[in-house]
Parts: structure tokens; C-alpha cells; sequence
């Protein structure tokens, strides 16, 4: 089976990585050079401490283990692969009595989450009298470029191929199947299945192979301190949005992550706007984050900033990736719109893509088990957008 | 002599006085061409707020010792065009007297941002270094005039202790009377080498050799723009008698290939004579002993407050990319001007005509009452295009050497910050194609540390780029480092500073 995957990011390697290694023929296609888009300009988030239990939480906690499968095949050295746990910290007691009751429930779904009383054994620079938090020692982080590139090169020693190129339009036979991919210079790649991984650009891409879906750009800055001894073990953020996620989403938009990385620079993110592709920097942003994270440790106060990047999250009106095989196209399968946990979810996602194709499970990844990630949820029975 | 002490432009012991009075312009840069556009829109009308990181006005070209120091600091003989900086300073300073002009120096502006009908400029004030006091200023235009900086070519012991930028060189003569070093190789390509080489010659350092890896004849390829600007030779022969005077050898077609330390410091400096591409010629090499060694292959234009803003770029033909402006030095961003080197470097005479020009087009724009007549316009324009194209001619005969990484081996440091070799950069390159600074930074973090590729992103790109591709810098959204706590409290400023 010929296999063109559109998009070189995380999420276009890791569907390359898994369908190469099921023995399909794999090409990827992707107009600039592997891991430029979304998947640079994250903080590399492994992450089942945010997830609420759902369709979502399922498909990471498959994630998480083939992370594991991951980084031995490619080194967690090398991709910078740091199982070092997720600590939620509350900053009131109230917020304290609904971390520890969400977090009751993500226990029930099989998360392992441990109650922590002092916060400073865990982190001993953290600001003193928070309450305490939860340790969700599963979480984990990775280099993302390091590993899209990882992934990509892994599939390709299985086979794979890359392709410089643009999806313009699909090539479909008589019966309306897909038989090829052409390119915008021309080319007609050919391929019994195309996969949308086009990440951010995953609408455009769907429109173009003749099967929109709605995914939009989400604006997110992370900052990036000058390099430090090690200070802060976990990744460590605020519980105040737990309280907000039941009634809506928008109390996400300004809670921050804080935590180190090998190379010692300490990342802080990350800040949601819904403002289209505006690339305009956003000082306001960029105060309320450095606020923020001194809050939760007061010592950065004196830490310089040294850089900020910002980057298009890409989410579905419902928030929720749209992965499996889009019925008004048969061979397209979607793979996009991971909003802010496209690198956590990306193995879990390249297994179920693969798992789609072949029409059975692979590598713990059982099509059956993840139908609400379909993008059936969008269309009516008639395939018509709802 | 020294300059005339001037109290109106000192910022004080208690940092600037400004008002919280509505202002038509912000210009940030107090360089020959912000120098130059504030006091041309002051005189215009207009309410300039002039913001510098700098202790004293005058930029890196006529940078000063601190005010309280310039007394016990001679420097005059330093510079040049020093009567067009008394006289701008001194327009200068009449207006900020009548509270026209609000002079922040020592001020650090870490982003810019559109907002409504114009700008906001983000700065901290560190008049009372460490202490950072974030200042948030808004007017309807803003002028960004941040110059250059020298453009760097890895070479193996280029991280030695020792071996500085030779612009850096300069700045510490200017700014603080140092003289660093006693015997000095310089080396690099253009006309820059020969001022600083005559500076420090003239201030008692032995320069044993300037090496311009550019041919002597490669300026006779271009006549016309040399002959249009007698001034360019004059000055070059002023130089040249110095060196003469001094015996300081000039060698061209040679560039410096290596440096070798002792004792943690640098001690020997390995030149080379080079093939027409740039390749050393093989039994050419030399060692000179040296205990300082200067390298400059020309500059690159700051951009780092305009490239988050959206302007459009341009190649400046340098092998660096500079902001596109009109005639009147409007950038692709309505409100946005600039000038000076971040329209391409082109020296101090092109950044004043440019920055009087830029100033026009704000007043112009603004429907300010006071335009100067029609004629000291069109001579400004017409100096502009003379010194553009002599800059023009001068890249042309200074061009980078194209096989300078034969000289690296894959041992050299490229990205000092983080540490990242010329072999992880050809493998990144090679291994996972990466065509461009900002992949390779993904890839192997070079450009990732305190300089945030600053150094070391000119000579990535040419590791891994096509030949003819001119540098895009990366984009910086934070201007320079600045404390979070400050940024903290940057948030809680609502208004104007006061």
C-alpha cells in the first residue's frame, strides 16, 4: 500500500514512523524541512496531568507508553526524551479541593497521580505557603524538532521517503478512492491513502484533498530564561485553570508551565489567542506569563528572559484531534488539530493512523477503541458538514 | 580636546525626567541617524522622545566615554565628523531645554508592538544598573535607527581570550580611552580595518599586520561611485598616512586562518595568502606572534525591533538582508521608518542624510507645519544616493571570501554560546538537510544561547545555504535579555511612565 503523508512534523513523522515500520510504502511530503512549523515552536509536552478522562486522555496514555518505545529506538539522549514528572500546584485551598477531585477521576481512567502536601520537597525554589499540588510522574518532555527528525530518519532507514512539495489537489479513480497526491509543481505522487498530518495547515490541506475540516490557529508564546544550574526538576504549573476546565476554556488562556531543560534555560508557556495567523508580538502576553511563572517561583525574578518564540496551535471546534479516515474521500485519513499536545500525542496518533490503514490494530493502537476522534462527529450521516 | 561638558544632556543621578505629555515620535537609536532624524523633526515641530541604551548620544560611530568621564577621557582625536555631532547635539539639546525632547539614555528597548493608530516601545531604564525599571512608551510613529554589528567568521581559535571583534576594539578606544593590547593582528575585509587599525596605531599598540582578504585593485572595478565621493578618499588617505607613519603592513588578499593559545590567552596568529575563491594557498601560511587579534568582515544591520513588526526586507547586496524603504525611508509598515545600517550598511555621512530624510517623511506624514525647504531635501536625497552607492561598490569590493569553511576544521566552535561545532552543523546540513540558521538551530542549537545567534547566525547560513542567498536574521521577539521581574512589573504599568 502507498502511503502519502502530508506534513513533516511530529505528527506527520511519527504516522510515517509507525506505517513504515507495518511495511507500508511511505512517502512525506512537506513544503519546508522536517519539524518547521507547530512542532518548533512548542515546549515539547508529554503530558497526561492536563487531560481530562476522554477520548483524548485514552489516545495519551497509549501515547505515552509508545513514547517510551520511541525513545529507546531513537535514543532519549538524542531526542532529549525526559521522563521527569508533571507537579499541579494550587495556589488556595479551594483550588486545592478541585485539583485533588479531578485529579480522582483521572486516577479512575488509569493515571497514576500522587497527592503531594509540601510542594518544596518536590521543588525546593517553588513560593512558599501553596498549599499543595499533585505529582503526575508519567509526565514527560522531549526535544520536538529532535525528535520529528528522529522519527522521520527511523522511517526512513524502514523505507520511507521525503519529498520538498506541496499538496495541491488529490487524483481520484472512478470510484471515487484516491489514487494519488498532486503536487503544486505538478507531480501526481501516486498513493492508495493519503494522511492529512499538515498540523496547523490541516484545514487548508483537507479543502485542497477535497475533504474540509474546520481546524484553527491558536496563538501561543513561550519564553525561554538565560541558561541556570538545575532548579526546577518538574514540570510545574498552576492549578487555578482545573476549577475553569469543566465550564469553559478560556481560563486556559493565560495559566503557565514552568520547567527546566538539559540545556539549563528554564521555558515558560504558554499563552492561548484566538487571533487568526497574526504573527504581531504581543508584549501584554509576554508580562502576564513572567508574572505568572514568578509567582510560582519567586527566584526568577532576578533571571533574564533571553527569548521568545510563538508558534499556531492547531485546534477543532471541540478541541479534540481528528484522527481516522474522512468517508467522503475514501483514502484520506485526517491526523490534525492536536491544539497544544500534538508532541505528546504524536506516537499514539502515528499507531492509530497506521491501525486505519492496515484496517486492524497495531502497536496497541485498536480503531474501535478511539471512534470519537473521528471525523464522522463533524459530518452527517450523508457526509455533509453539520 | 575633549568634548564640552553639557549638563542638559546628562540623564542624572535620578534617572530622566519625562513628562507624561503626548508624543508625535519615538526614535530609537541615538546613532548618527537617530542623532540626526530627532533633531530634524524637532526643529520640524514635533514632540521626539530619543531612546539609547548607551550612556552618552552618538551611537557606536561617535561613541563617547560616560558624560562624567569625558573630561579625564580625551577622544576627539578619535573620531570624525565631529563638527556635525557638536551641532546635532546641540540642536538637541535646545530642545530638550523647551521639553520638546525627552533624551532616555541608558535605556534597553526590549520589543516593540503596533497598537491602535501607532506604537508602543518597550524599554527598561538601567540608569541604576541592576536595577531595571520597565518604561512603556507610545506615540503615533516610530523611528527605529539601531545600526550594525560586526559581522564574525568562525576560524579555529577564534574562542580564544583575546581575539575580539574589531569593532569591539574600536568601542573600547572610544568609549573608554582602552587600548587593548600590544601587538595586534587585525583582520577581516573592508574599509572599516583601516580606522581602527590607525587608532590603535596612533594610541601606541603595535598593529604587526591588517590582513584585508580582499585584492587592492577591487575597488578600481567600480570608479564612478569612488570619484562621486572625494570625501571617502580623503579620508582613506588620512588613514593611510597614519598606518604609513606607524609602519603598520597591509595585506591584502590575506586573511587570518587560525589562532593559537598559550597559557589561556591568544599568541599566535596563522595568515594565509588567498586563491581568487578564498582558499588558502597552500605554503603561504605565516605565524605572527600577537596577544590581540581583531576580525571584522564587515557588519550586519540590526533588525531586531523591525523584523517582529512585519517590514519588508531587501537584499542589501552585502550578503545581509536590510529593511526595504521608499525614498523617504518608510518601511513597508505605515507609521514604521528607519535608517541608517538597518537600510543596509553605509556609514555615518549616509545614516545622518538618512535620518534627516526619515524625519521628513515623518513630518510630512504627520502634516507637521515645519518642512524644510525643497532644495535642503533634494540635496539630502541626492547625498543619500551618492553614499548608497559608494556603500554599494564597497560590498562589491569586500565580498566574503566564498571558501572560508575550508579554514574550519570540524572541531570549530561556530556557536561560542552553546558550544556547537562546524562538523554539527555540516552534519545537521547533510544528515537532515537542513538549508537554513534557524533548522540548524532546531537541530543542534547553535543560536540558541545568550547571543541568540547574533555571532554565530551569518556564518551558519553560509555554512548551509545556497552561495547567493543574502543572511535573514532570525527573529528575535526580545530585543535584548531583560529580568522577568521587571517584565512582571512591565504588566502592571497601564500608563505612560512618569
Amino acid at each position: 500500500m502507498k502511503v502519502v503523508v502530508v506534513g513533516a512534523g511530529i505528527v506527520g513523522a511519527a504516522c510515517a514512523f509507525h506505517a513504515a515500520a507495518a511495511g507500508l510504502d511511505v512517502t512525506v511530503l512537506d513544503r519546508g524541512p522536517v519539524g518547521a512549523g507547530t512542532t518548533s515552536r512548542g515546549e515539547g509536552n508529554i503530558l497526561l496531568s492536563d487531560k481530562e478522562p476522554g477520548p483524548e486522555l485514552e489516545l495519551a496514555r497509549l501515547s505515552r507508553d509508545l513514547w517510551d518505545e520511541a525513545g529507546e529506538e531513537l535514543g532519549a539522549e538524542a531526542v532529549e526524551f525526559e521522563a521527569k514528572g508533571g507537579l499541579v500546584v494550587a495556589s488556595t485551598p479551594d483550588a486545592l479541593t478541585a485539583l485533588h477531585a479531578f485529579a480522582a477521576r483521572q486516577a479512575a481512567a488509569g493515571v497514576r497521580t500522587e497527592p503531594v502536601e509540601r510542594v518544596r520537597d518536590l521543588e525546593p525554589h517553588a513560593a512558599p505557603g501553596l498549599p499543595g499540588g499533585v505529582h503526575y510522574p508519567q509526565d514527560a518532555q522531549v526535544q520536538p524538532v529532535l525528535a520529528a527528525a528522529g522519527l522521520l530518519r527511523a522511517a526512513v532507514r524502514r523505507g520511507a521517503r521525503t519529498r520538498t512539495g506541496e499538496a495541491a489537489a488529490a487524483v481520484t479513480g472512478a470510484d471515487g478512492r484516491i489514487t494519488g497526491v498532486r503536487t503544486a509543481d505538478g507531480t501526481v505522487l501516486p498513493a492508495d491513502a493519503v494522511v492529512n498530518a499538515a498540523g496547523t495547515w490541516g484545514g487548508e490541506v483537507g479543502r485542497r484533498l477535497g475533504v474540509p475540516v474546520e481546524i484553527l490557529p491558536r496563538r501561543g508564546f513561550v519564553l525561554v530564561t538565560e541558561p541556570l544550574p538545575p532548579m526546577i526538576r518538574h514540570k510545574v504549573y498552576s492549578a487555578d485553570y482545573v476549577a475553569n476546565v469543566a465550564s469553559s476554556d478560556e481560563g486556559l488562556e493565560t495559566s503557565c508551565v514552568v520547567e527546566g531543560t538539559r540545556a539549563g534555560t528554564i521555558l515558560i508557556g504558554a499563552s492561548r489567542e484566538r487571533v487568526g495567523f497574526d504573527t504581531a508580538m504581543n508584549p501584554a502576553v509576554v508580562t502576564a506569563l513572567a508574572a505568572q511563572a514568578c509567582r510560582l517561583f519567586p527566584f526568577l525574578r532576578g533571571v533574564h528572559l533571553i527569548r521568545a518564540y510563538r508558534g499556531f496551535r492547531p485546534y477543532c471546534p471541540d478541541h479534540l484531534p481528528v484522527i481516522g479516515p474522512d468517508p467522503r474521500v475514501p483514502g484520506v485519513v485526517h491526523a490534525c488539530g492536536h491544539e497544544g499536545a500534538g508532541i505528546g500525542l504524536a506516537p499514539g496518533t502515528g499507531a492509530l493512523v497506521t491501525a486505519h490503514l492496515l484496517g486492524r490494530p497495531w502497536r496497541g493502537a485498536d480503531p474501535a477503541a478511539h471512534t470519537g476522534l473521528l471525523p464522522d462527529r463533524f459530518l452527517t450521516p450523508g457526509g455533509v458538514p453539520k | 580636546m575633549s568634548e564640552p561638558r553639557d549638563p542638559v544632556m546628562a540623564s542624572g543621578p535620578h534617572g530622566p525626567v519625562t513628562t507624561s505629555e503626548p508624543r508625535d515620535l519615538v526614535v530609537v537609536g541615538a546613532g548618527p541617524a537617530g542623532m540626526a532624524a530627532a533633531a530634524t523633526a524637532l526643529d520640524g515641530g514635533l514632540r521626539v522622545v530619543l531612546v539609547d541604551s548607551g550612556a552618552a548620544p552618538g551611537g557606536q560611530f561617535w561613541r563617547h566615554p560616560p558624560l562624567h568621564a569625558q573630561g579625564t577621557l580625551p577622544t576627539a582625536g578619535l573620531h570624525h565628523g565631529l563638527r556635525t555631532y557638536r551641532a546635532l547635539r546641540a540642536t538637541l539639546s535646545a530642545h530638550r531645554r523647551t521639553g520638546r525632547l525627552t533624551l532616555l539614555l541608558n535605556h534597553h528597548v526590549w520589543t516593540t508592538a503596533r497598537e491602535d493608530d501607532g506604537f508602543t516601545v518597550h524599554a527598561v531604564d538601567r540608569t541604576r544598573a541592576p536595577e531595571e525599571r520597565p518604561v512603556v512608551l507610545r506615540a503615533p510613529a516610530l523611528l527605529v535607527a539601531t545600526g550594525a554589528y560586526d559581522r564574525q567568521l568562525p576560524f579555529p581559535g577564534w574562542d580564544l581570550p583575546g581575539v575580539l571583534t574589531a569593532g569591539g576594539l574600536q568601542s573600547l578606544l572610544k568609549g573608554g580611552g582602552v587600548v587593548t593590547g600590544r601587538r595586534v593582528v587585525l583582520g577581516g575585509t573592508g574599509p572599516f580595518l583601516l580606522p581602527v587599525a590607525a587608532a590603535l596605531a596612533a594610541r601606541g599598540a603595535e598593529v604587526v599586520a591588517v590582513c584585508e582578504a580582499a585584492a587592492p585593485s577591487a575597488w578600481l572595478r567600480h570608479p564612478v561611485p569612488l570619484l562621486r565621493n572625494p570625501a571617502k578618499w580623503a579620508e582613506a588617505a588620512r588613514y593611510g598616512g597614519t598606518l604609513a607613519r606607524h609602519r603598520v603592513p597591509v595585506r591584502t588578499r590575506t586573511a587570518i586562518v587560525g589562532a593559537e593559545g598559550e597559557q589561556g590567552r591568544v599568541a599566535v596568529v596563522r595568515t594565509a595568502s588567498l586563491d581568487v575563491d578564498g582558499s588558502p594557498l597552500p605554503g603561504t601560511e605565516r605565524r605572527i606572534e600577537a596577544d590581540t587579534v581583531g576580525v571584522g568582515w564587515g557588519f550586519v544591520p540590526q533588525l531586531d525591533l523591525l523584523l517582529p513588526l512585519g517590514c519588508d526586507l531587501a537584499d542589501a547586496g552585502d550578503g545581509t538582508m536590510a529593511t526595504a524603504v521608499d525614498d523617504g525611508q518608510r518601511t513597508t509598515v505605515p507609521g514604521l521608518y528607519t535608517a541608517g545600517e538597518t537600510c543596509g550598511v553605509g556609514g555615518a555621512a549616509l545614516a545622518v542624510s538618512e535620518g534627516r530624510v526619515a524625519a521628513v517623511s515623518v513630518l510630512t506624514d504627520l502634516s507637521a507645519p515645519g518642512l524644510p525647504n525643497a532644495r535642503r531635501l533634494a540635496a539630502e536625497r541626492a547625498a543619500v544616493a551618492r553614499h548608497r552607492a559608494f556603500a554599494r561598490a564597497m560590498a562589491q569590493a569586500h565580498p566574503l571570501p566564498p571558501a572560508w569553511p575550508a579554514w574550519l576544521t570540524d572541531d570549530t566552535p561556530v556557536c561560542r554560546c552553546e558550544e556547537v561545532t562546524a562538523g554539527a552543523v555540516r552534519s545537521a546540513h547533510a544528515d537532515d538537510a537542513a538549508s537554513d540558521h534557524r533548522q540548524v538551530k532546531q537541530l543542534t542549537r547553535a543560536g540558541m544561547g545568550w547571543c541568540q545567534g547574533r555571532m554565530c547566525g551569518p556564518a551558519v547560513h553560509c555554512l548551509v545555504s545556497a552561495r547567493d542567498q543574502p543572511y535573514v536574521p532570525a527573529e528575535r521577539l526580545i530585543a535584548t535579555p531583560v529580568t522577568l521581574g521587571a517584565l512582571a512589573d512591565s504588566g502592571e504599568t497601564t500608563s505612560d511612565h512618569t
